[in-house]
């Protein structure tokens, strides 16, 4: 089984982050970190190659692949740690200021010229990007490589071919099932992610990276980036922080407090 | 020159329309002409909701065949053809889980830029603007759409709901049936299971387009008791934390944060929630921020306008007693 887990390098939440004066999110080496819901991927991934046991578990392969500048290769590194087997890093100046399309679209084509080497079982994606938060990528990956979409996992099966996901919305389950080869992403409630232990820490450091640019993917600069961008953020600025009041300590009449500051700001 | 067609999804359209729905379509006024589409026949109210802001047409996009439009990519493929039928301008949905999947892949199949989640949209010139909030509401972005046709989802409570001056005359109902294609149909729906509301929390409005807020976490200690008094005493809905939820003190659906709903509401009320970064990135971009915790180090004071320090127990019922007596004397005023 060959399996592809999309990565990306975001910024720490529990940073401060910020955006270029080009309208790009601010990454840097520092403050740099997987994105911590591609962990509940990577997970899932490994527990179905280490499904038939640590005898079978070689025959079997986790591809990490992640698309970005330089230090996007920490999240590959962080995957490595966890027990992923292969890294792929798509890297190439034309790739700055994609939008959601032109990333799907590398990530889509480095999964493809995967593809020339075996066949993929699976993509499984994590649910968000905590810096974006857009949600869309898995979708926009499967409608590029016309794959069925079983997202927003709460709950993951996959045997005899098929994919079931049971799928949390806003107010109902729904149970999904398709064919595999599939485009699945998983939520944060699917597994509890593993610690990286020792031996894979170290082996993790000086692991090789594939390394890809745009030519090796057959894609051209036209198709990512900035020059395919459908939208471009044209301004970016930080928010001035909120007034901010001292705390009121309640003496028996913190509740009165709280009701008056709603009345007196028109708040009801 | 022609005012453009602004195609607005409606979620609810089989019922009523809630603010959410009303909302979008006092956007679409300020925008061009609005256009009603929804994956289900409108109800009488619904239609009669629509003519009143204004919308004389309303599409139906449906599905050949037995194929629910609960599967992504079939749905995406009837808004497709709803689109080119009405050559919109402009597509706006809310954003739920499922329509910013759907919209994704509408922007995919037919070509158009797409902004997530924005806090409103507008036009700049003959340019499509969505105006975003990011990083759990640290920084404001402008994203420009550069192709001609755009699609956003828009945040609740981005405006009051207002009817235009003018009603429609009267609306024309037309249904557009797209046959799905073979990778849409790869996927079937084994099973949909529409959930009760939070803690049977009957009559209160959805967590993601409510005006007000009140949240509980770990520090309600599994008693969300006075967290729904003071709700209800706003007319607000329930939230919880990421840690309430896995304690089973409240349902997945009440679960506030980056990986749970985003609300935006008018006041968002916090109990006994520490602050942790997960959580305000669901809850950052709210008008005010009030927080009600016996820890006066708490993170969320840090982001709060206005917090007490105190028990639940004792602060959360003395307010909603407060806000009802209060409510009770305006309507006594104004009787
Ligand atoms: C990948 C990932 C995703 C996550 N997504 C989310 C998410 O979407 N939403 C989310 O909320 N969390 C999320 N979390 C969890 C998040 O990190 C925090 O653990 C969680 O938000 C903390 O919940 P809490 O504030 O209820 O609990 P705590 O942090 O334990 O805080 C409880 C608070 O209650 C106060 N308190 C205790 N007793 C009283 C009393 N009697 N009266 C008043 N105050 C009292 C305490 O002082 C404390 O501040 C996520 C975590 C991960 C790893």
């Amino acid at each position: 089984m060959r399996i592809v887990v999309p990565v990306k390098h975001v910024p720490d939440i529990h940073s401060d982050r910020s955006f270029t004066e080009e309208g790009r999110v601010a990454r840097g080496v520092e403050n740099g970190t997987l994105n911590e819901l591609d962990e509940n991927a990577i997970e899932c991934a490994l527990q179905l190659v280490e499904a038939a046991g640590p005898e079978h578990r070689a025959a079997h392969e986790v591809i990490v692949v992640t698309v970005g500048p330089t230090e996007a290769e920490g999240a590959l590194r962080k995957a490595f740690q966890l027990g992923a087997d292969t890294g792929v890093h798509v890297t190439d100046p034309a790739i700055g200021g994609s939008d959601v399309f032109g990333t799907a679209t590398a990530v889509a084509a480095a999964i493809r010229k995967l593809s020339e080497s075996g066949p993929i079982d699976l993509i499984i994606t994590g649910m968000a990007a905590l810096d974006g938060l857009g949600s869309v990528i898995p979708s926009l990956l499967a409608a590029e490589l016309e794959l069925p979409q079983l997202t927003l996992g709460t709950r993951f099966e996959f045997s005899d071919g098929m994919v079931e996901v049971t799928r949390e919305l806003d107010g109902v389950t729904e149970v999904i099932t398709a064919p595999a080869p599939a485009v699945v992403s998983v939520t944060d409630h699917v597994n509890t992610p593993r610690y990286p232990n020792f031996k894979l820490i170290m082996a993790a450091r000086t692991k090789e990276i594939i390394q890809w640019s745009l030519t090796d993917i057959a894609l051209n600069p036209n198709d990512v980036g900035e020059a395919a961008a459908r939208t471009h953020v044209v301004k970016s600025a930080p928010r001035p922080p909120r007034d901010i009041t001292p705390p009121v300590v309640d003496k028996g009449d913190g509740g009165l407090a709280l009701a008056r500051y709603l009345i007196d700001n028109d708040l009801i | 020159m022609t005012t453009p067609n602004i195609l607005v999804l409606l979620d609810t359209a089989d019922t009523q329309l809630t603010s959410a729905g009303l909302e979008l379509l006092t956007l679409a006024n300020t925008l061009g002409t609005p256009v009603a589409v929804s994956f289900h026949e409108p109800s009488a109210t619904a239609l009669e909701q629509v003519r009143t802001y204004g919308v004389s047409r309303f599409l139906v996009a449906a599905l050949d065949g037995d194929i629910s439009p609960h599967i992504t990519p079939a749905a995406a493929e009837a808004l497709a053809g709803v689109v080119k039928e009405t050559t919109a301008r402009v597509v706006l949905a809310s954003p739920t889980f499922q329509n910013k999947e759907v919209v994704a892949r509408l922007a995919h199949a037919i070509g158009a830029g797409l902004v997530i989640d924005t806090v409103t949209v507008g036009f700049e010139g003959d340019d499509f603007v969505g105006y975003k909030r990011v990083f759990a509401g640290s920084w404001d972005i402008d994203c420009k759409v550069v192709t001609d046709v755009a699609v956003a989802t828009v945040r609740a409570n981005a405006v009051i709901p207002t009817p235009p001056a003018q009603p429609a005359a009267d609306v024309q109902v037309e249904t557009v049936t797209v046959t799905p294609s073979a990778l849409a149909t790869s996927v079937s729906l084994v099973s949909r299971t529409v959930h009760p509301p939070i803690h049977g929390g009957v009559g209160r409005p959805r967590l993601a387009e409510a005006p007000y807020v009140v949240a509980g976490g770990r520090g309600t200690l599994g008693d969300f008791s006075q967290v729904e008094e003071l709700a209800d005493a706003l007319g607000g809905a329930v939230g919880a934390t990421r840690d309430a939820v896995d304690e089973g003190w409240i349902e997945h659906d009440a679960q506030i944060g980056q990986t749970g709903v985003t609300v935006a509401p008018r006041v968002y009320i916090g109990a006994g929630i520490s602050g942790a970064p997960h959580h305000r990135g669901g809850m950052q971009a709210s008008g005010v921020i009030v927080s009600v915790n016996s820890d006066p180090d708490c993170p969320l004071f840090e982001i709060s306008d206005f917090a007490v320090v105190g028990e639940l127990q004792d602060v959360l019922p003395q307010a909603a007693a407060a806000i009802r007596e209060y409510k009770a004397s305006q309507g006594e005023a104004s009787a």
